[in-house]
């Protein structure tokens, strides 16, 4: 079975659509969505839309950070272009996207696999994993084999050696990398819909739970579009040209 | 089912493995055991390799077996020996390659000193593997006599991957020991200190590993000890013309090169080792060639102190790296090219120059070979012709003004131009050659190409060709064309 994995999207169309596409090339049978589906972007309907349509089919969902604040739950506040985001997008939503966001839950657990969106320590604390100590943690508490998660937004495969101690690798794209059941492994699949490594191109990643082995992807996609509808929706002019410079 | 099982099952020769059957044990190591295959029969000999697992044993074992299934897997080519299949980490790992007969390389060490020109012939061949891995993103860093094995062909192969490094994996073997890994004779300083990603390192074995053919002697002999193993980083070696008085300067010179403690200081491809191995009456001589005794006591007091602040300097993937080192082939019609278009490939070479300050320039001409009766006079024989060629080949590059060690001089014999430059391009791993336009005339594009067409069809690598400013070329009748 081949698992395509997307995190960060943020109600980026163009991102989700081109990496959708790209996981239908390479054989992608599964889908899962690692949270923040909205937020900063200007498509947050029918993002969600599409992304209710692959969960109806199976796919697996799991809820991010800016999607909670879309339903009023915010833990900390956010920052203020990411403030404004929001509370556009909660305008932009109807009945039927706030009870799709609100059936996500925090985790999904299915054999050796945890899907989740920040650190698997507290969930709902949204924790950032940028160290070695801290996906040490998350793979702990997480109890699984495998830790597929979002929220930084660079691609980052943490592995364990014999020493027991993760470690970051920094993946090159298209590179299939075998990952084997007797180790733990803990991937940042990288942001979707707004990458910010200075590459400006798509993020996702692609498990191939049969043969043991995880790919990373970068895919060109239509920025100038998404930037466009965020201007013209009245955004913020720093998330648009995130997505031009890709930072 | 645990990997401990692997000892609970006794594996021997007879033993069936995934329906492969074990032969003849051929080979016992500290990290594996290796068996002939009996069957099934297939088109090529093969070998299963075995991981030592259980009780007592490392987990390094384990760790190693996964990074050289990787890393196999990842390669491909002459250099490597071929990966068919393999057994799951988990429930029995095992690796099926191909079993490269040899000689190896270990078969010349035990009866060295050994002449000159079998050192190069070796060592040529080594450096070509060595250059071939690092162009795919791996650095062996086990790189020692036992791990060369020869094809009949005189083409070397590089085996046992269990030490690897490829840029485009997590590297399993990354902090995992106290203890520097890899094997201690033959050991880069910076692999002393624990990094493992620098094809320099496999320079540095590779510089160990010519020292022991042409002296029969190990550089920094069996250090037994952390410090002892440490010296390296201070103390230069007893130069082989001092243990070994019939070691051509040139050895030496291109020995010592690739066993400079830093890096940077080395050859910056193994394929650069290659060439002037191949040529080496082209080397240009240092103190380094020259040099009978090791430094004074003064100075490695000296480099004591900096070693005890040794850094190595972080290092970018191999195969970057040493694309920007390449060797650039100009190829030069000394009798057809006209002051125009040698102009024009003197400017394309500056320009190369100056972007890039490791690139090595090869000036190549092409000559008819002698005819079989000889010249009529004695300024057409071959010899002449040869000298007369190189005296223009000079002449050429002395407007660039490069240091000696950066620009050589090839005069090839051969009826047919453009497979000569192509062969020549092959062999020593060219990695762009520039070649001037022909002549825009409508009767050469109809004789089925010309050499620079040739060259550029079947290059093994980019080819520029190089074509002067329109405005200073004078109009031919042949550019004007009547409507």
């Amino acid at each position: 079975m081949k698992l395509a994995l997307f995190a960060d999207i943020h109600s980026n169309l163009e991102a989700l659509t081109a990496c959708l596409a790209h996981a239908q090339t390479q054989g992608a049978n599964r889908h899962a969505f690692l949270g923040d589906l909205v937020g900063y972007g200007a498509d947050p309907v029918a993002v969600l839309d599409l992304i209710a349509s692959y969960r109806a089919q199976g796919a697996i969902v799991v809820l991010g950070n800016h999607d909670a604040a879309a339903l009023g739950r915010a833990m900390d506040p956010l920052n203020a272009n990411a403030q404004a985001a929001i509370d556009w997008t909660q305008a932009q939503m109807r009945e039927p996207q706030r009870s799709f966001l609100e059936s996500l839950p925090l985790t999904v657990r299915e054999d050796d696999i945890l899907f989740v969106h920040a650190s698997a320590v507290a969930p709902e604390q949204w924790d950032y994993i940028t160290s070695p100590v801290q996906a040490e943690q998350s793979l702990r508490a997480g109890k699984a084999n495998y830790i597929f998660c979002g929220h930084v937004h660079e691609q980052v495969l943490y592995y364990t050696g014999a020493s027991g101690r993760p470690m970051p690798f920094y993946p090159v794209s298209g590179t299939p990398i075998p990952v084997g059941h007797h180790r733990q492994w803990l991937a940042i699949v990288g942001s979707a819909g707004q990458p910010r490594d200075g590459n400006n191109e798509a993020c996702y990643a692609l498990a191939d739970l049969t043969r043991a082995r995880i790919t990373f992807f970068r895919v060109a996609y239509d920025y100038l579009t998404a930037a466009s509808k965020i201007r013209a929706a009245g955004l913020p002019e720093r998330i648009a040209l995130r997505l031009e410079h890709g930072e | 089912m645990s990997m401990a099982n692997n000892t609970l099952t006794p594996i021997g020769p007879g033993s069936e493995i995934d329906g492969y059957r074990l032969g003849e044990k051929m080979h016992t190591g500290g990290m594996a055991v290796i068996y002939r295959l009996t069957g099934p029969k297939g088109p090529l000999p093969l070998i299963m390799k075995l991981p030592r697992l259980g009780h007592g044993e490392p987990a390094a074992n384990v760790i190693c077996f996964e990074v050289e299934r990787m890393v196999l897997g990842a390669l491909s080519g002459p250099h490597v020996p071929r990966l068919i299949a393999f057994g799951d980490v988990e429930t029995r790992p095992y690796l099926l390659m191909e079993y490269v007969e040899g000689p190896s390389l270990n078969d010349w060490v035990q009866r060295a000193p050994i002449p000159a020109q079998d050192v190069v012939r070796l060592g040529a061949a080594l450096a070509d593997a060595v250059h071939d891995l690092h162009r795919n993103d791996v650095v062996h860093l086990d790189v020692k006599p036992e791990n060369v094995l020869y094809r009949a062909a005189g083409t070397a192969v590089l085996i046992d991957y269990g030490l690897a490094h490829h840029n485009n994996y997590p590297d399993l073997l990354a902090e995992e020991f106290r203890f520097p890994v890899g094997n201690w004779p033959y050991m880069s300083p910076e692999q002393i200190m624990g990094v493992r990603c620098d094809p320099r390192s496999d320079i540095f074995a590779l510089g160990v590993v010519l020292y022991e053919l042409a002296t029969g002697r190990l550089p920094f002999g069996m250090p037994t000890s952390l410090s002892g193993l440490r010296q390296r980083l201070y103390r230069d070696p007893v130069p082989p013309r001092a243990i070994a008085p019939d070691t051509p300067a040139w050895l030496q010179e291109i020995i010592l090169h690739c066993l400079e403690t830093d890096a940077g200081q080395r050859y910056a491809s193994a394929a650069q080792v290659a060439f002037d191995l191949v040529h080496h009456d082209q080397v240009v001589l240092t103190e380094r060639g020259t040099r009978l005794r090791r430094a004074g006591w003064k100075t490695v007091f000296r480099r004591w102190l900096r070693a005890a602040g040794y850094e190595p300097a972080p290092c970018p993937p191999p195969s970057s790296q040493i694309n920007a080192a390449p060797i650039v082939l100009v190829a030069i019609a000394t009798r057809n090219d006209n002051d125009a278009i040698l102009e024009a490939l003197r400017d394309a070479v500056r320009r190369l120059i100056a972007a890039d300050n490791q690139c090595r320039i090869a000036c190549v001409t092409v000559m008819p070979p002698e005819p079989t009766l000889g010249a009529a006079r004695i300024e057409d024989s071959a010899t002449r012709q040869h000298i007369r060629n190189l005296v223009e080949l000079r002449h050429w590059a002395r407007p660039l003004k490069l240091p000696e060690e950066r620009v050589t001089y090839h005069v090839l014999e051969s009826g047919n131009p453009a497979t000569a430059l192509i062969e020549y391009a092959k062999v020593n791993n060219v990695d762009q050659i520039l070649i001037g336009a022909p002549p825009r005339r409508a009767a050469t594009r109809l004789l089925g190409g010309t050499v620079a067409a040739q060259v550029v069809a079947g290059g093994p690598c980019s080819v520029t060709v190089v074509r002067p400013p329109v405005n200073d070329r004078r109009i031919s009748p042949d550019d004007i064309v009547s409507t």
